[in-house]
């Protein structure tokens, strides 16, 4: 695995950081412990780490230069328990700086680049995760999903990607967007081991105080439980203008297969849903501007080293140390709390939420999972979106509305148009990840053979 | 008060206290909330540090002991209750936002019963919350006279409460009864050691000054920067009487604004104008799920509320039978008020007991800087030495001699008069030395016999030197009289 790292990443650019003597090290005490029989699922198992996930003494970057040095104390949560599991990580990868984009162009450092076609972006803003997953330069990954980048990326790179109900995952190390809603969820080449990765990081965490209570239920085992019979709501307003051509034609096919395993395809509406992308950019720039703020060049990471005491140490290392679109964010989040702006902005974009919930809500009264495209186009090209935002913050369109509910969703591939992979998205109601997979699983099983019709650039 | 004094113009004044908690651990995370004697920056981890990533999690036992004071303070406690984000940039605020409560406070609209001047006054509580403390910044300035700043983060994220009054004092004196008997109260919940100078009991007062004749407007000064309940009263004295000549001289009201109590000058300074005020920016702390305050829950907590300081001061008055200014002085150092329980309990005289403790226990622990519980006198031993004199085995005098040499020296009382004597009794012995007195002072007993009474002191005072003070005071005066005849 770090042979293939070595001799591909230099084009992929999928790391920031690699770990190969952290690896080796974990490789050897997977070894002894494959010795038993009672070894867990991912023992020996190399797998990356978003970059946005604490690790001790290894750095955590955060896809930032304010970050550029950081080396943290401590472990995420889920990264101890990986690491309980066996699992051997490679490294650290690369991302959108803060989770702040769909592309992985605002990385602090460099972009990463999709592995079907280097000249198009791998999505974000987990997208040096889903890159190096489908890559093979891990057996899969971790990614963090606060508006779609876990299952965006996924499906830009053909690989599977699944967000987690809000609270399922701990959030303990992960650095924080938007904390009412960041989730951590897998990357993974197929269904089943996103159900493997699932296992292993679920769970309540002391440690984090909007983790569930709920029991874990066994994912692997409910993957094969039969889906003759799900009623699965398809929403018009997913399927309106804006959904790319050859991206509605793979998905509307990805449908009719659902029919053929059994599943009841029912229409559906979620009139709240053209909100959804201005109460996302209310809600997470706000709670984004105070995650943001403790970077002050005082404490840890990046400061300024000509600064003249310590107010300008603080404004110059943040002036510094964050990229565009970050300060663009902390200046939209700082600007709708404000006094005099709170209630026109903040507040009612709270209101919205509550009623994006509630179509969802509505929904799941009728049927048992929720299916649309993943992301409204395939791949685009590096470059063509970084000098518009709104064009970039319509890349996450079918993905938001899920976060501000709280809902789990998961990305499977379904097929390629211009060569380039689609993904299929599959939402449920709050903890049903067992549909979800059962769901995505049956979905794979027939779609198997289209997946081999398009080649990898590496 | 001064307000009567000036006749024209009315005084409002709010206070907000913080209050640290005296929890085992830090508000959100596991760290020691006992970190006063730890060296700077070793009582931290990565969520009191503000690291990346980091969540809190709610200390309950914190959210208990606000309850209970909410409730001690007369107040609704709602059945829901969130923290929020207080968002400032300060370096001393590691996350650059303070984890606090804005419009879901876990009480509200309580009161505090005080007396000033003997006049009841119910005071108002507007509301009391928790939230997180800061850590400390240390200023300085290096030899090379460049000005530098340290940062202790041990307090960061020590459990802080914070009271808020009502817009309800009239007078210093009012605000500074209000403090002393929140700062009572907390003490005796146990939940804060309230101690001003150490800042666990922190105040800032809003103060306003008004013509009788005219509306109460919106503005007002806060003042802060004081750390005694001393200079509370000197900076609301002050302040009112600064806000008077604003008007007086034309320009009121005065200028909405932030002064720093300087406690050399006697004066408050301007820090920081309206335009200059803060925006907040709260919103709900999404890393803490909002709270639900069961029931069942609130009154578990009332179950544990022990005897207030007020209903303890009305006892210790009607039923022990003690001065209301001594009950005051006892109730008021909660030390003194256990030296006093524990001595008076095996002592049938409690007043006597408690003068002792306000006058000669209070003088000797003040001159030695001690607090009772370091006394080295025990309440044991204070009882032994009054029952010493009860016996008559040494004189009111003796004994207050005695308490002297024992709270220097640590020995008992016992041992201090088997080694100097008992008083002498003795009708024999006290004359041979009265007729020595008279023998040797033929000046005195001339004076005396001229019509100088007070010459008879002078021979009562050489009788006592004689005897080293032993001489029952009473038996030497009545032998000079009859001496003297």
């Amino acid at each position: 695995m770090l042979d293939r790292i070595h001799s591909i990443d230099a084009r992929v650019r999928a790391y920031i950081t690699l770990t190969p003597d952290l690896a080796m090290r974990q490789a050897a005490e997977a070894d002894e412990r494959l010795r038993h029989p009672d070894a867990p699922r991912l023992c020996g198992v190399p797998l990356a780490l978003k970059d946005v996930l604490s690790t001790r003494n290894v750095k955590t970057t955060c896809g930032s230069k304010i970050l550029g040095n950081f080396v943290p104390p401590f472990d995420a949560t889920v990264v101890s328990m990986l690491r309980d599991a066996g699992a051997v990580t490679v490294g650290k990868t690369n991302m959108d700086e803060f989770a702040m984009g769909s592309s992985t162009e605002n990385s602090g450092f460099f972009p990463t680049f999709n592995p079907w076609d280097l000249d198009r972006v791998p999505g974000g803003s987990s997208g040096g995760s889903a890159a190096a997953v489908a890559a093979d330069e891990c057996i899969a990954a971790l990614g963090s999903d606060t508006g779609g980048s876990v299952r965006q990326p996924a499906a830009l790179c053909g690989v599977v990607g699944m967000r987690p109900t809000y609270g399922r995952v701990s959030r303990y190390g992960l650095v924080a967007f938007a904390s009412s809603l960041d989730q951590i969820g897998p990357i993974t080449k197929d269904v089943t081991d996103c159900a493997i990765l699932m296992q292993a990081i679920s769970g309540h965490d002391a440690l984090d105080s909007t983790s569930l209570q709920a029991d874990v239920p066994d994912y692997e085992s409910s993957l094969h439980a039969d889906v003759a019979g799900l009623k699965v709501g398809l929403p018009r307003e997913y399927m309106a203008a804006g959904v790319d051509e050859g991206v509605r034609g793979v998905v509307l096919k990805a449908i009719d297969r659902l029919t053929e395993a059994g599943m009841e395809i029912v229409d559906i509406s979620l009139p709240h849903t053209e909100y959804a992308l201005a109460t996302y950019y209310v809600i997470a720039p706000a709670e984004a501007s105070a995650n943001l703020a403790r970077y002050n060049g005082v404490k840890y990471g990046y400061f300024d080293p000509d600064s003249d005491g310590v107010e300008e140490l603080m404004m110059n290392s943040r002036g510094t140390g964050f990229g565009a679109e970050v300060k663009r964010r902390i200046m939209l989040g700082t600007f709708a709390l404000s006094s005099g702006y709170y209630d026109a902005y903040y507040l009612r974009a709270q209101k919205v939420r509550t009623l994006i919930k509630r179509d969802f809500d509505q929904a799941f009264e009728s049927v048992d999972l929720i299916v649309t495209p993943t992301s409204p186009t395939v791949a685009f090209p590096v470059g063509e979106k970084v000098d518009d935002p709104i064009s970039m913050y319509l890349s996450d369109v079918m993905t938001l509305p899920g976060p501000i509910a709280g809902i789990p969703g998961i990305s499977v591939p379904c097929g390629f148009s211009q060569g380039l992979p689609v993904g299929l998205q599959f939402m449920a109601p709050p903890l049903g990840e067992t549909v979800l997979l059962r769901a995505a699983h049956a979905y794979e099983q027939l779609a198997g053979v289209e997946s081999a019709t398009a080649r990898k650039a590496v | 008060m001064a307000a009567r004094a000036n006749g024209g113009y009315r005084v409002v004044i709010g206070l907000e206290v913080h209050a640290q908690l005296l929890t085992e651990s830090k508000m959100f995370c596991a760290c020691s909330a006992k970190y006063a004697d730890a060296p700077p920056n070793t009582v931290v981890c990565p969520i009191c540090l503000g690291m990346p990533g980091v969540l809190p999690v709610i200390n309950e036992q914190a959210v208990e002991m606000t309850i209970l004071t909410g409730l001690a303070l007369n107040c609704r406690i709602p059945a829901h209750a969130k923290f929020d984000r207080k968002n400032y940039a300060y370096p001393d605020l590691m996350k650059w936002y303070q984890i606090s409560q804005y419009d879901l406070p876990f009480c509200v609209g309580g009161h505090l019963d005080v007396t000033v001047d003997g006049i009841d006054r119910r005071l108002g509580i507007t509301r009391v919350h928790l939230e997180e403390d800061t850590a400390r910044m240390i200023h300085g300035r290096d030899e090379a006279g460049e000005d530098y700043s340290l940062l202790d983060v041990n307090r960061s994220g020590a459990p802080l409460m914070e009271i808020v009054s009502e817009p309800d004092m009239k007078t210093a004196a009012e605000a500074r009864e209000y403090l002393m008997s929140l700062r009572n109260i907390l003490v005796y919940l146990d939940v804060s050691t309230a101690n001003m100078q150490e800042g666990a009991f922190r105040c800032d007062a809003n103060i306003s000054v008004w013509p009788r004749d005219g509306e109460i407007g919106n503005s007002k000064v806060e003042v802060k920067n004081m750390n005694s309940f001393r200079s509370v009263y000197r900076a609301l004295e002050f302040e009112e009487k600064r806000q008077i000549a604003v008007w007086e001289s034309g320009n009121g009201p005065p200028e909405q604004e932030t002064r720093g109590w300087h406690e050399a000058s006697g004066t408050t300074v301007s820090q920081r104008t309206k335009e200059y005020a803060h925006d907040y920016r709260y919103f709900a702390e999404p890393d803490l799920p909002p709270l639900v305050l069961d029931e069942a829950w609130v009154g578990e907590i009332a179950a544990r509320m022990p005897e207030l300081p007020s209903a303890l001061e009305h006892r210790l008055i009607e039923q022990v039978g003690i001065r209301p200014d001594d009950a005051r002085q006892l109730i008021n150092n909660r030390e003194l008020l256990r030296y006093f329980e524990e001595a008076a309990a095996s002592y049938g005289d409690p007043q006597r007991v408690a003068n002792w403790i306000t006058r000669d226990l209070v003088k000797a622990l003040g001159d030695a800087g001690a607090s009772p519980s370091e006394s080295p006198v025990g309440p044991g031993d204070l009882i032994e030495l009054l029952k010493l004199e009860d016996s008559n085995r040494v004189s009111g005098k003796m004994a207050r001699d005695i308490f002297r040499t024992m709270f220097e020296t640590g020995r008992s009382a016992a041992e201090i008069v088997a080694q100097q004597g008992e008083q002498i009794t003795d009708q024999d012995e006290i004359r041979q030395a009265v007729v020595k007195a008279i023998q040797e002072n033929p000046k005195a007993v001339a004076d005396f016999q001229a019509g100088k009474k007070q010459a008879a002191g002078f021979l009562v005072g050489r009788v006592m030197r004689a005897t080293r003070g032993r001489a029952n005071p009473a038996r030497v005066n009545e032998l000079i009289a009859a001496e003297l005849g």
